[in-house]
């Protein structure tokens, strides 16, 4: 490892990018319109359907109060998540993961005054909450937008670390800039290093840009402390270019390469928690969510900002991802190549 | 002189393919050793494969006396045939880039000197004009002050003016006694740089040494050429005489005889064009296509 050849290449990424208006303009703007277009269009909650959390009363044996539960999910096109403990449901209500909280047991139901679709339920429910006793949630209100605001920071690094690098490297195999840099003593892994960590800085450099901007419009929620989400950020970064890496390990193809870039993102849109939680879910997709590293950023971060979680809370995250970044850097390591051998 | 690149029974296969089949040659210290070829000859195979960039099927390289291995690229200088800069860097940034990948380079400001640079340091490569994007590129071939110095094709695409300018740059690393692998399929850049060729067709040599010899050994005539319509079908007939492209192909050994019995023969000299031998009639002569056809 020769720290000059190395360094000369990270500085040169950086000044490509950053001379890149276009990119940098987009790499800026996106997540910002995002969130503006969605604080504004949902005013509030963008999910399709309403969660309600149950607190289970299996235990208590007060068949009343289970009569009380047949009645509530008799109710179609509503979901129901059974909760073992009151205080995680208030604490998932709080954070925008579900809509209500109803204890049929103690003739309870928790709202959150901060959520639009809250109120709606409260509305469909009036009748069968005759004889409960509405109650709201308590601490700091958190809003759709602070709950989302993980998630689409998160899909912006996505973006940014897999097509910034995928795309770049196979733009340079293809156009022989690989080959160029082969004929020099610079090896393989001074390259891949470089490239790694260039875009750690643009991408890390860029959310915080974006972080710091939006948060003067919007003044975000923030329970945790800075510098845990500041490090599973980097891990989750960390984790998506070493993806993007391995992708473009040895295609030479942008069409190829475009393929699958959209094989690994799209699942990460939709199952890793970007736009609507996945509480309730069927037990397979959550599995399948758990093997992607969108997921384990998004949810490490959120629970980061709305629960104050420390990074020994969200060890499970921060494990995921270093387990996920070791393979994929592995895997891209073994496999890429100049490409020169025609 | 002493040799300073040998390469022996080389053979690159691809699948089905034979890039380069069984060539071997010598490359002496300090001159301009040029592989001249056809599209398609194996030229890039081959002068990749003494780069250490792609690895031959059989047969070996050798450095004086060494075979390539990982530090070569310490003492080599390449210019690719295609090969892109990267965007958004200057000139200036790029040369300080490549620096930094070698342990001993030229002095920026010499380099600068030497490749004619001075007037676009500050222009993002993307910007560069042919000639200037080729200079730049001889740039970065030279920044480790090699010893040895690969350009593969590097005045293809350029205009008359700007391949002239690098042949002079050539020229002046020449007399540096830097030794210099060219391919081409110019023939005039290899009469005008090299001191000894190679000529190679479908992967294998055809023909080698230098370009005087290679002349004197096949030409001993001059050509003489004149309009179609301007000779009669008789007189072409009768002196064995060809006709390519709209015109009568006299070769000759004595050029004023010839002359005079033209004139006897009242064929007019309007429009006549004499020339000796070069290195296209060379390959037109040893493999029946001209040197630029496409394959």
């Amino acid at each position: 490892m020769n720290f000059k050849r190395f360094f000369a290449v990270f500085k040169a990424r950086n000044i490509e990018f950053f001379r890149d208006k276009s990119s940098l303009g987009w790499n800026l703007f996106f997540p910002v319109l995002l969130l503006v277009g969605f604080s504004f269009i949902f005013s509030g909650d963008g999910r399709s359907a309403y969660k309600v959390g149950i607190v289970d009363v299996a235990s208590t044996n007060l068949t009343q109060s289970n009569e009380k539960k047949e009645f509530f999910e008799s109710i179609r096109f509503i979901d129901y998540i059974p909760y073992d403990n009151v205080d995680i449901a208030k604490s998932k209500l709080n954070s925008h993961t579900i809509d209500m909280v109803i204890d049929p047991a103690t003739s309870l139901y928790w709202i959150n005054d901060e959520s639009t679709k809250s109120y709606l339920v409260e509305k469909i429910f009036s009748t069968q909450l005759n004889g409960y006793d509405r109650l709201q949630t308590s601490g700091k209100k958190i809003r759709y937008v602070d709950w989302v605001l993980p998630g689409i920071l998160g899909m912006n690094m996505m973006f940014s670390c897999l097509l910034g690098v995928g795309f770049v490297i196979v733009r340079y195999r293809k156009n022989a800039v690989l080959k160029r840099l082969k004929a020099t003593p610079l090896s393989a892994f001074e390259f891949v290093l470089a490239q790694l960590l260039s875009r750690l800085f643009i991408v890390m450099f860029m959310s915080i840009i974006v972080y710091s901007g939006c948060n003067l419009l919007f003044d975000f929620f923030m329970l945790g402390s800075y510098f845990d989400l500041l490090i599973i950020g980097m891990l989750g970064a960390f984790c998506l270019i070493s993806l993007g890496l391995l992708v473009a390990s040895r295609s030479k193809s942008e069409e190829l390469i475009g393929g699958l870039l959209n094989i690994a993102s799209w699942p990460m849109m939709m199952l890793s928690g970007v736009w609507f939680s996945l509480e309730g879910a069927p037990p397979v997709l959550k599995s399948i969510a758990d093997f992607l590293p969108l997921t384990h950023l998004v949810a490490g971060a959120r629970k980061v900002i709305t629960e104050g979680a420390t990074l020994s809370d969200i060890s499970y995250h921060v494990t995921s991802l270093l387990v996920m970044s070791v393979i994929f850097l592995s895997l891209g390591s073994y496999f890429f190549s100049w490409n020169t051998e025609r | 002189m002493s040799v300073a690149i040998c390469v022996e029974a080389l053979t690159k296969k691809y699948k089905d393919v034979i890039a380069v089949n069984d060539i071997s040659f010598n490359v002496e210290q300090g001159h301009c050793f040029g592989l001249l070829g056809p599209n398609g000859a194996g030229k890039t195979t081959t002068i990749e494969i003494m780069e250490g960039i792609i690895f031959a099927t059989s047969g070996s390289v050798t450095y004086k006396g060494k075979e390539v291995d990982d530090s070569i690229s310490q003492q080599i200088g390449i210019q690719f045939q295609h090969t892109a800069l990267q965007d958004f860097l200057t000139v200036k940034e790029t040369l300080t880039l490549f620096s930094s990948f070698y342990q001993h380079t030229l002095a920026q400001d010499k380099i600068i000197e030497l490749c004619d640079l001075s007037g676009f340091l500050n222009r993002d490569n993307r910007l560069l004009s042919g000639g200037q994007r080729q200079r730049l590129l001889l740039a970065l071939a030279l920044i480790n002050d090699p010893e040895i110095i690969f350009l593969d094709e590097p005045t293809t695409g350029l205009d008359p003016h700007a391949r002239r300018n690098f042949w002079q740059l050539i020229k002046n690393i020449k007399a540096q006694n830097k030794t210099i692998i060219l391919t081409t399929h110019y023939m005039d850049e290899a009469e005008q740089l090299c001191d000894d060729i190679v000529i190679m067709d479908q992967g294998k040599i055809i023909e080698s040494g230098t370009p005087h010899q290679l002349l004197k050994k096949h030409f001993s005539d001059v050509f003489i050429y004149l309009p179609e319509q301007q000779v009669s079908v008789e007189l072409v007939q009768k002196n064995q005489w060809t006709i390519q492209s709209g015109r009568v192909e006299i070769m000759t050994t004595n050029v004023e005889k010839t002359l005079v019995m033209l004139m006897n023969n009242k064929v007019s000299l309007a429009g006549i064009h004499v020339k000796s031998a070069n290195l296209d009639d060379l390959f037109l002569h040893l493999t029946g296509h001209l040197l630029r056809d496409e394959k």
